[in-house]
Parts: C-alpha cells; sequence; structure tokens
C-alpha cells in the first residue's frame, strides 16, 4: 500500500525531472553545508584538541602582544626580555620558567634549502627537560641535545625525508642554518602537534648566535606550583608585567598571558561560532528550500487536480490522496536530502585533502558522524513533509466533480 | 442484432425526484429538476440530450461523484445522498466503474498500472491485482501493450485501458460519460460495441452521449431536455 504511493510518487517526479530538480535544489544546497561544516568542523576540533594535548595544566604561557596567530616573534614590536623573564620568575605561585625563542630559519642540505622554525633549547638541564615535556618530545633516532651541545641540531620528523631536500637526512650528517653548520644528533617522532613535525632544536647560544639576537624571548613557559591556582597566579603575573611597563587603567595588555586550556578554548570558541553562523545560512537555506517544496507541490496540485478526481472517482478516499502527495512532497524533501549528504561528504573531503596538501601534513581528518548523516536525511524528508502539508490537504479536500473539471 | 436476455425484476439505480440546482450569479440554473428513473441489473441505458441539458450533472449524482440539491438517489438500495465522503469513496471504487470522454488515464503510469490503481485503493494484494490488470488488458485487446504509458497509446486504445480500469474491482455499474467524444466514428463503434459486450456479460451500463448513432446499441434511451426527462424509448 504504502510503497505503492512511493512508487507512485517517485514517478511523478521523475515525470517533472527538471522541476523536481530545481525544486530540491534548496534543500541539497542547505544540507550539504550541514553536512560538510560539521564534519570539518568535529575534524577541525579534534585536530585543534591534539595541537594542544601536549601542553599540559600546570603551564602558563607569555607572549608580547601583537605575536597573535602569526609565528611568535614576526611581529611583536617589543621583545620580552630577562627582565620580564625576572619577573615572572619571582611571582608567587611560579615554580619554573622557560623562555623560548621561535624564530624562522634558513635550512640547507644537498643544496636545497628549507624555510622553518627554530626553537632554543636552554643550557640548565632540568629547564631543557621540561621544555622538552611541554611539547611532547621525543627521538626516533639519535638524542636530545643538553649543555655542551654546541654545534649540534635535532630535526623534526618532516624535515627529513627525502621529498624536503630530495636525499634523507640522517643522524650524523650536517647541514647547515643561516649558512652555518650543524650535525644532526637526533630525529624526533612523528608528532601530533604539526608545528613539532616541523621544528629544528638548537642550543640557546647558537640560535642567538646565528640569528644575531640580543637579550629577547619570544615566549615564557611559566610552570605553577599549584595547577588549581593557574588562573590567580596568571593574574598575578599580568599585574606585574603591567606595573613594571607602567600601564595606566585605560591601556590595554601590550602581552598575553593564556593557560593551555584558554589557548583551546578560544580556538574552539572561533570554530564553534563559524560552525553556528554556517548552520544558520544553512537553515536559512533549508527554509527556502521547504518554501519551493511548498510551491512546486500547490502547483502540482493545481495542474493535476483532473488526476485528484479520476483517483477519487476509482475510488481513493481524501486519506489515499492525501497520502500521496505528502509522499510526494516527502521524497522531494528525502532525494534532495541524500544528494545534499552525498555533496556534504564529498566537499568535505575535498576540503581537508586540498588543507592537508597546502600544510603538507595530515592535520585536518573529515569525521563523518553517521547519526548526522541520518539525521539530515530524515530531517529533509520532514520538511518535504512539512511544506507539502497545506497542498496536499488542499489536494485531498477536492469536491470530486469539481476536480474532474480540471 | 441480437436479441438479449435479461433479468428486468431486480433494481440496481433509483433516482426519486432529484434535483441540482446552482447558484450562477443571482440566477439558480436547474441543471437536474425532478428526474425520477429506475434501472434494473444488467440494463444498458443511455441518456442523451443536447449539451447544458444536465446529462453529465445526472451522471455525476449516479455516480456518486457530486450531491444532489434534493431527492434521494438508491444504489443497490443504499441511500447515496446520506453518505460521508469516505463512504461514498468506497462506493465508487466498488460499484461504479467510470469511463471518461477524455480517458482520464494517470499519464506517468503505464497500462497495466493504470488498471491496478483502483485495486490499490481497495487494498487488493499485488500479484492478485496485476493478474487482474493483465486479464482485463487482455480482454479489451490490448496484452501487447501493458508497459506502455498513456501518450503512448492511440486514442481508441487509451479509451480500452480506460474501460479495463472500470472493470478492475468488478462494479455493478459502469458510467461513461461520452466514451466516444473524443473517438473518430470507427473507433467510437468499437468502443460501444464492448459496451454491448459487457452487457451481455450482465453488467449495468448508463451511457451519456449526445450522439443518437452511440446511443442505439442501447437497450433503453433517456432524453434529458432542461433537466427533466422528456421522454422514454426502448431500442427496437
Amino acid at each position: 500500500m504504502i510503497q505503492d504511493y512511493f512508487r507512485l510518487g517517485f514517478n511523478n517526479l521523475r515525470r517533472r525531472k527538471l522541476r523536481s530538480w530545481l525544486t530540491m535544489i534548496g534543500i541539497f544546497i542547505g544540507i550539504a553545508a550541514v553536512v560538510s561544516l560539521i564534519s570539518l568542523g568535529q575534524g577541525l576540533q579534534t585536530a585543534v584538541t591534539a595541537q594542544f594535548a601536549t601542553l599540559s595544566t600546570d603551564k602558563l604561557t607569555i607572549q608580547n602582544a601583537g605575536t597573535g596567530m602569526g609565528p611568535p616573534g614576526s611581529t611583536a614590536v617589543e621583545k620580552l626580555n630577562d627582565d620580564d623573564l625576572k619577573l615572572i620568575e619571582n611571582t608567587v605561585g611560579v615554580e619554573l620558567v622557560i623562555p623560548r625563542l621561535l624564530r624562522m630559519v634558513k635550512l640547507e642540505y644537498n643544496n636545497a634549502a628549507k624555510f622553518t622554525f627554530a626553537t632554543s633549547v636552554l643550557e640548565d638541564k632540568e629547564k631543557a627537560d621540561l621544555g622538552y615535556d611541554a611539547l611532547a618530545i621525543k627521538t626516533k633516532e639519535g638524542r636530545l641535545i643538553y649543555s655542551g651541545d654546541s654545534g649540534k641540531v635535532v630535526l623534526g620528523q618532516d624535515l627529513v625525508k627525502k621529498s624536503v631536500f630530495d636525499k634523507e637526512v640522517k643522524v650524523g650528517k650536517t647541514i647547515k642554518i643561516q649558512g652555518q653548520e650543524f650535525e644532526v644528533a637526533g630525529i624526533l617522532k612523528k608528532s601530533g602537534n604539526f608545528q613539532v613535525n616541523g621544528i629544528v632544536l638548537l642550543m640557546e647560544e647558537d640560535l642567538k648566535n646565528i640569528l644575531e639576537i640580543g637579550d629577547e624571548w619570544d615566549l615564557i613557559v611559566a610552570q605553577v606550583e599549584e595547577p588549581k591556582e593557574i588562573k590567580e597566579v596568571a593574574e598575578k603575573i599580568k599585574r606585574n608585567l603591567r606595573r613594571d611597563r607602567d600601564l595606566g587603567e585605560d591601556d590595554d595588555d601590550d602581552f598575553s598571558v593564556e593557560t593551555p586550556l584558554e589557548a583551546v578554548g578560544a580556538v574552539t570558541d572561533i570554530i564553534n561560532s563559524v560552525n553556528i553562523v554556517v548552520v544558520g545560512i544553512a537553515l536559512i537555506s533549508l527554509i527556502v528550500g521547504g518554501i519551493g517544496i511548498a510551491n512546486t507541490m500547490y502547483t502540482s496540485v493545481i495542474e493535476r487536480k483532473k488526476e485528484i478526481g479520476t483517483m477519487k472517482a476509482i475510488g481513493a478516499k481524501n486519506s489515499d490522496v492525501l497520502s500521496i502527495f505528502l509522499i510526494e512532497s516527502g521524497l522531494l524533501g528525502l532525494v534532495g536530502g541524500i544528494i545534499g549528504v552525498l555533496i556534504g561528504v564529498g566537499l568535505s573531503f575535498g576540503a581537508a585533502s586540498a588543507a592537508n596538501s597546502a600544510l603538507g601534513i595530515r592535520i585536518i581528518s573529515v569525521e563523518v558522524n553517521f547519526l548526522l548523516i541520518i539525521s539530515a536525511i530524515l530531517f529533509s524528508f520532514l520538511i518535504g513533509i512539512f511544506a507539502g502539508l497545506i497542498p496536499s490537504v488542499q489536494a485531498s479536500k477536492l469536491r470530486p466533480v469539481d476536480a474532474l473539471r480540471g | 442484432m441480437v436479441e438479449r436476455k435479461k433479468k428486468t425484476n431486480n433494481e440496481i439505480i433509483r433516482l426519486k425526484n432529484v434535483a441540482k440546482w446552482y447558484k450562477a450569479g443571482d440566477e439558480i440554473v436547474k441543471a437536474v429538476d425532478g428526474v425520477d428513473i429506475v434501472i434494473n441489473k444488467g440494463d444498458f441505458v443511455a441518456i442523451v440530450g443536447p449539451s447544458g441539458s444536465g446529462k453529465s450533472t445526472a451522471m455525476n449524482l449516479v455516480g456518486a461523484l457530486d450531491i444532489a440539491t434534493k431527492g434521494d438517489i438508491f444504489l443497490d438500495n443504499i441511500n447515496i445522498e446520506k453518505l460521508h465522503e469516505s463512504d461514498l469513496a468506497q462506493i465508487r471504487g466498488r460499484k461504479i466503474g467510470f469511463v471518461f470522454q477524455t480517458f482520464n488515464l494517470i499519464p506517468t503510469l503505464t497500462a497495466l498500472e493504470n488498471v491496478t490503481l483502483p485495486m490499490i485503493f481497495q487494498r487488493v494484494p499485488y500479484e492478485e491485482r496485476v493478474a487482474r490488470a493483465k486479464e482485463l488488458l487482455t480482454k479489451v485487446g490490448l496484452d501487447h501493450r501493458l508497459t506502455h504509458l498513456p501518450n503512448m497509446l492511440s486514442g481508441g486504445e487509451r479509451q480500452r485501458v480506460a474501460v479495463a480500469r472500470a472493470l478492475a474491482n468488478d462494479p455493478e455499474v459502469i458510467l461513461a460519460d461520452e466514451p466516444t467524444g473524443n473517438l473518430d466514428t470507427k473507433r467510437g463503434e468499437e468502443v460501444a460495441q464492448m459496451f454491448n459486450k459487457l452487457s451481455d456479460e450482465g453488467k449495468t451500463i448508463i451511457l451519456v452521449t449526445h450522439d443518437m448513432y452511440v446511443a442505439k446499441h442501447a437497450d433503453r434511451i433517456y432524453k434529458l431536455k432542461d433537466g427533466k426527462i422528456e421522454n422514454k424509448s426502448g431500442r427496437k
């Protein structure tokens, strides 16, 4: 019975191919947008969380304002310096401070060059280890560098591949950084954090020498004594820095003190707000799509008056006519939804692979949520039925003799 | 013509002082105005009259497609004027088979599917209705056109599909409204003879036409003029 109505509805949609497709466009744009953006958003969120997973909850990151999302140190007008370092170190609740330089350097090997980030390793063994721990750094080959390892470097996983310098870089080989030769002491294990995979580790003095840097730091990591008090300590550091820099009440901070969770939260907030906007737009598209279906069904009822009259004459009850028309408009939504899901999944895979190849690393993975797909399809079917409700009721209530006149 | 043997003593349709009035602006149009007709099972009756005489309105009333302004219509001893729309739909589906001037086939359905449609509304199981539809299409000589859509069929073929559809639920009464109106003389004659054959098989047939040649296939002819029956003549 019901499958007969589905077949009838499907036949009718096929007969008016062009109109059916045009009607469904609204639905599949909406559904495709929802599915692709939610899938990508989830993938992005996972990627972001993985980036920050290496950071522990007892460390604060202090940077100068202006460094923002760009490479630290690249845009800041005023760098952090040893005074700042001391100030932070002496703040109540701070157990240890690890200053870090993070700069773009030129790598040369096998007559090829590549630009990447280099970061500094401190002379103090304890601090060096903490620095390694903070980034969850482990070697795959060779060893990490410590005090006395001047002239040696450790390379991230992505830098040693044959594809980078047309020749694999191995432990013991010599590589040029900013024109100076360094021996490769170790190669890092692949990390979930893509910055770590492309990093060069040098001793603090070496990095300062090759880049001719004086008393400055790009960021300072402060480890707190009590993780529970991390927010209070952050406030104290802020207060100290503001006082030290003579900032008035109306002046904005020219630095930032971030807890790792805040950093994750900030990115997640951005992703969420983008998601909300996009889902909002998609919903509008779905509403427009629904109106399109309603419009098509109205036209259909007017065009097929005689058909409705005939069906009633050969024994169709009002409820039969209602079901036939409702199923037809539901099908418009359903088919639109299925195509929308396919387009959406395709789009998100396309966008993810484009982003990954642009970044040169598989960082964004598409997470296709089965529940999302099922509910998207079901939702579009319901939109179709809802949009077709009034036209279908109208069709079912036509008097047979009037309908037959066409 | 061969003399037909018929039982004429059991009535199937009775119109008792039936009237259908319309309001057209300030004027009241009396399309059907006090008609009394009794039709027995197996009768082949033609209703003739010029256009506007009320013959189609009368047929719509008998076919439960419309409701009379006054009077009673009995179909198989049930007063259909007192029934609800869903019961009327059941009666139309089971007891009456319609044949229209413009065939009224569903354009998206094949000949076979068109014939099965009335059985879908009566919840006949799939295998049964397909078998029945094939049998009926074979009967009207269209067993080679089962999967054709209406627009692939000639006018005569379409009307034969429509006749097969009218027979789908084995109704007692066939109501045909100008069934030959859109056909040439030859095809019209074929369709008319098909009604004779159905009449021979015991179906009650009411044929509305303005064409006296077609009407002469019937056993009795009612002439309608201005909504009233003018006279009744038997076919001799």
